[in-house]
């Protein structure tokens, strides 16, 4: 770990201008991803500007008859709260799902979404990385893939987001509040929030620099089951190598997105559109995939993780 | 005391203490974090400072040079050593691979460096400051490639390491029931809790390293040789350890660079190994990829058995001995078994709990699966059918005690094994495919001198020293249970001090011989301190009794503290084996059931019951006995389900070399666990009559899952682990 120095926020606007106006300064929450990087120097930020204290620890009802979570709402605290288990329970299911009760206490609503790959050649700072070093190479192309993406990928990254919380999200259409440096604040819809990094595969999200999460809406409820499905080599502590999050309806129509397959949280149009149908809708979220030999089978389990879910939503 | 026939009547068969359920004495100092691992203590050397290891960035080639500029200038730092500065150190008998010095990398994360500091911090950052230039050789790394062509391993003397009996290959062709088939198990690794671990510090040509071993003499002697320093200037002190699973059996690049590193600058200095560095630092249990060919006749009976395992190492290094069980298992008039071994250049291969039994019977005991089902024979059956009492391919010689059939009776009544459904896909309930499995398990019990020292004060209190470890398996808890049965005292009169080799040699902590063979040697020990209590008390003869803290004596009774009364009694002695175990085959049995659900959708399974049924002599404790199956049958399961070091074959190291890549099972993967104990005891083994457990219990448990899986799902896996990428195509259409 790089020496760093370390300020506490006043309030949104002043974290986002302190993280802005120093070079490499990174803001800290919940720490349970970045600080694992920087003890391995696979981030080595110089300063650190934390934001607990700022509050927006609440969840609260929007005009529209949704919910506003708050940017530092903490992971088991959202997923525990009344009115998310009752009308997102799809969102509790993915909380859930993810790390352990320790890290979920710890973890931030809004540091969950910025979480970084767990792409093992990301970890080892003696391999070429992409999204580590940019112009380094990508060691994992050709390598232990078993875990990475299958669609959305690059030749230069096929690294997956790993995250649970955000399949959930984007399944939910929920929209990302930020505050920028100049005081400005914009509402990022979840869809457009982490980006096809493409030749770019450092630059992970729509944010700007400085640009800090203050909350994240929920639109009003769905209606409808609410379903996670995470599939795993073992049942809790490990990332998805596909996930499922669905909300179906009683016509069992309905809308589904991915983990586990790609840069994002993976949904498509043409899926949702699909439903019921499991084999149309599994054909659309895999379409144009380019898997490795180590991760191919993850075509197959997209549609039966799908099949399962759809089974369940019916009983 | 020597050990040369079977065992009489003796004070361990009161059973007043020894075979009670008997809580872990030292569990207080563990539960209040009072125990003191090596890590931890700042207690013993004053003005400690911190290394932090730096791992070589590539698997094969030379160093070229080495900046250490930068991290000599940074914040806190003392020092740095260099691999470059030191010769290669000298390796101990059991290691294969360099553990410091010298330009050459053998493998990925050889420990090239250790920065020393005021703190941890400042030597992990200061490790990220050197800059080392490589010259990178190719090098191989994929089993899979070499294993055609991989010659026959040799033993020690250049022998090839075959065994033949009676004609194999005829016996074979002419078998009305046969199968023939190839199973792979991959690399895996220890993944015990506690790091490895070192505080080493000088007193002038002398020194003392606090580290996490399992074998003290192995590591004094290793150490010593190592540092070019003869075997009376060091002292190894290990009393407690956090899992060991014989990745800390030999010493290892912790405790070779504290020492170097405290020599040179003059401090204390403290290392740990930091979790990432482990997995390709250290050793390893190797992948293997094992051909098992049987043949029998319609009855089951078995008439030809062959069994080859092919396994990778670095030069010099040794195979996987994954047939050995097989030589020794099961009836059967002609045999072959042969190890081949390819020279790869990943971390050296070496033992991980249960070493050639483990992945041995992962592969046998599915063949075993395939042959019942070909025979159209319930499993349990075919194993009974084909029980023996002698050593098949030394029919002379009988094994010391052997129950396997009892095992395999018992837990199938128990487990209600005849109530599954035998026809494999058959049981769907829900979205689960339910299904059920058996294996047998095979473990050698390993007899090897032991010593102890047992103390008297003239308050009766008994103080047993010997340099016996306790990795975590309950051995001073059966150590003074061993004091107490024999000089008649209550439990909490003993007191237990171990793992310091300052002590009486024991047998250490591995393969599955610590507890036997230390407990025998305590007992050697007080039978003796018995004899010197009698003489101060004036008995004559046989005529004593040693009971409840107290010694009758020809009608008289005297508290047995009054012995010393005049001075402490100090007794010593150790257990020493005549041919018990060349003329009697002494090995540990276990039967293995396991019930799973299988998701017929996405294929994962998930474990719903777990029983093991074990045949092993004398349970000196049922409490920590049971922990040793428990916690064996949970790395069982891991072995089976998830666990496997990913290697890159083109830059050839472990890739998910942390423990959220590398995925031993949680809690959540594991269900009821049930152990049953046959009620039993082995007189050969030692006059404890006991046999050990610890590895036991991992023996035959991953092949029950994978005989299991294929009863739910109808899909036979023959590659570990049984990850659903293997068998998705194959399970029931579901659009």
């Amino acid at each position: 770990m790089k020496a760093f120095t370390y300020e506490r926020a006043a309030s949104p606007a002043e974290a986002a201008k302190a993280v802005a106006s120093t070079r490499n300064a990174k803001f800290v929450a919940g720490g349970t991803n970045l600080i694992d990087l920087m003890k391995l120097e696979v981030e080595a930020p110089t300063h650190l500007v934390d934001v607990n204290g700022l509050g927006l620890d609440e969840i609260t009802p929007t005009e529209d008859g949704g919910l506003r979570i708050g940017a530092l709402v903490r992971n088991t605290d959202c997923a525990a709260d009344e009115r998310v288990r009752r009308d997102y329970a799809v969102l509790t299911r993915a909380i859930v799902a993810g790390a352990s009760g320790q890290l979920r206490n710890k973890a931030t609503t809004g540091g969950n979404l910025l979480q970084r790959t767990r792409c093992p050649y990301f970890y080892d700072t003696n391999q070429a990385c992409n999204k580590r070093r940019p112009g380094s190479g990508c060691a994992a192309i050709g390598g232990a893939s078993r875990q990475l993406g299958i669609v959305g990928v690059s030749d230069k990254c096929i690294a997956t987001y790993p995250g649970d919380m955000a399949v959930a999200l984007r399944v939910l259409d929920a929209v990302v509040e930020t505050v920028k440096p100049d005081g400005t604040s914009r509402a990022i819809p979840f869809a457009d929030f982490h980006r096809l990094w493409g030749d770019t595969p450092e630059v992970e999200t729509a944010l700007e620099p400085g640009e800090f999460i203050t909350a994240v809406t929920l639109p009003k409820p769905l209606g409808g089951k609410h379903l996670y499905h995470k599939v795993r080599d073992r049942r809790s502590y490990a990332f998805a190598l596909v996930s499922i999050a669905a909300v179906v309806q009683p016509d069992r129509t309905g809308r589904v997105a991915v983990g586990g397959i790609a840069p994002k949280p993976w949904r498509v149009a043409a899926a949702d559109a699909a439903l019921p149908d499991v084999a149309a809708a599994a054909r659309a979220l895999t379409a144009g995939a380019t898997p490795t030999e180590d991760n191919k089978f993850k075509i197959a389990l997209v549609e039966r993780t799908l099949a399962g879910v759809m089974a369940e939503a019916r009983s | 005391m020597k050990f040369d026939s079977p065992a009489k009547t003796n004070p361990i068969d009161r059973l007043k203490v020894v075979g009670k359920p008997t809580p872990r004495i030292d569990g207080p100092l563990k539960t209040t974090g009072t125990a003191p691992y090596a890590y931890e203590r700042h207690d013993v050397a004053a003005g400690q400072a911190y290394g932090y290891v730096l791992g070589a960035g590539i698997a094969k080639g030379r160093i070229k040079s080495m900046n250490l500029a930068h991290a000599n200038q940074a914040s806190g730092v003392i020092g740095v050593l260099s691999t470059l500065d030191h010769e290669p150190v000298p390796l101990g008998p059991s290691n294969t691979a360099n553990l410091f010095g010298g330009a050459e990398v053998q493998h990925y994360h050889q420990a090239i460096a250790l920065v020393v500091a005021e703190t941890f911090e400042q030597a992990r950052a200061a490790a990220h400051l050197i800059l080392v230039d490589y010259e990178r050789e190719k090098g191989h790394f994929d089993l899979a490639e070499l294993a055609p062509a991989a010659p026959l391993a040799k033993d020690g003397k250049g022998k090839p390491k075959v065994e033949n009996f009676g004609d194999f290959d005829s016996a074979f062709a002419s078998a009305p029931v046969s199968i023939d088939a190839v199973y792979t198990t991959p690399d895996e690794t220890h993944a015990m809790m506690e790091p490895h671990a070192t505080v080493a510090a000088w007193d002038g040509d002398n020194v003392t390293v606090w580290t996490s071993n399992q074998m003290i003499q192995w590591g004094k002697r290793d150490l010593a040789k190592a540092l070019g320093i003869p075997r009376e200037n060091v002292r190894l002190d290990s009393p407690f350890i956090g899992g060991g699973f014989g990745g800390k059996l030999f010493i290892r690049s912790d405790l070779v660079v504290a020492a170097l590193a405290a020599r040179r600058f003059h401090r204390p200095v403290k290392v740990t190994l930091q979790r990432p560095l482990i997995m390709n630092n250290t050793t390893h249990r190797p992948a293997t990829i094992q051909r098992i060919q049987l043949g029998a006749e319609r009855d089951g009976r078995l008439t030809a058995i062959s069994h080859e395992s092919t396994s990778g190492n670095l030069p010099g290094g040794k195979p996987e001995s994954a047939v050995s069980q097989t030589q020794l298992f099961y009836a059967g008039a002609n045999r072959r078994t042969a190890m081949r071994l390819a020279e790869l250049d990943l971390p050296e291969g070496n033992a991980m709990r249960a070493p050639g039994e483990a992945p041995g019977l992962m592969a046998l005991e599915i063949a075993m699966d395939e042959l019942a089902d070909k025979l159209g024979m319930d499993p349990v059956d075919l194993r009974i059918v084909n029980d023996t009492q002698v050593d098949p391919m030394n029919p002379d010689r009988p094994y010391s005690y052997r129950d396997l059939v009892g095992c395999l009776r018992r837990g199938a009544e128990v487990f209600g094994w005849h109530e599954r459904s035998a026809q494999p896909g058959t049981n769907r309930q829900g979205r689960w495919l339910i299904g059920h499995g058996m294996a047998a398990g095979f473990r050698n019990n390993i007899l090897t001198k032991s010593a102890a020292r047992v103390r008297l004060a003239a308050d009766g209190r008994v103080t047993v020293e010997t340099d016996m470890t306790d990795i975590g398996t309950g051995s001073y808890t059966i150590i003074a249970q061993t004091a107490a049965e024999t000089m008649g005292v209550p439990l909490e009169q003993v007191s237990v001090e171990l793992g310091d080799s300052d002590f009486p040699i024991s047998a250490g902590s591995g393969g599955q011989w610590g507890a036997v063979n230390s407990t025998a040697g305590v007992y050697a020990a007080c039978v003796k301190l018995r004899e010197m209590v009698a003489q101060k008390l004036g008995a004559n003869g046989e005529d004593i009794v040693f009971a409840d803290g107290r010694v009758e004596v020809d009608g008289r009774s005297f508290a047995l503290g009054d012995a010393a009364s005049g001075g402490e009694l100090v007794a010593e002695d150790a257990i020493e084996y005549g041919d018990v175990d060349e003329t009697h085959q002494q090995s540990t049995f276990a039967a293995h059931f396991v019930e799973v659900a299988v998701d017929a959708f996405t294929g994962e399974t998930h474990l719903k019951r777990m029983l093991a049924v074990c045949s092993a002599g004398r349970i000196l404790n049922p409490v920590s006995a049971r922990s040793q199956v428990i916690g064996a049958m949970t790395m069982g399961a891991g072995a089976a389900l998830s666990e496997e070091l990913a290697v890159d074959k083109r830059f050839g190291f472990f890739v998910n070399h942390d423990l959220a890549g590398y995925e031993v099972p949680v809690h959540a993967d594991i269900p009821h666990q049930e152990v049953i104990f046959l009620d039993e005891t082995d007189p050969w083994s030692s006059p404890m009559k006991a046999k050990g457990v610890g590895e036991l219990g991992l023996c035959g448990v991953g092949a029950a899952i994978a005989n299991a899986v294929y009863n739910a799902t109808g899909v036979r896996i023959r590659d570990y682990p049984l990850t659903l990428d293997k068998y998705l195509d194959r399970l029931p259409k579901v659009t």
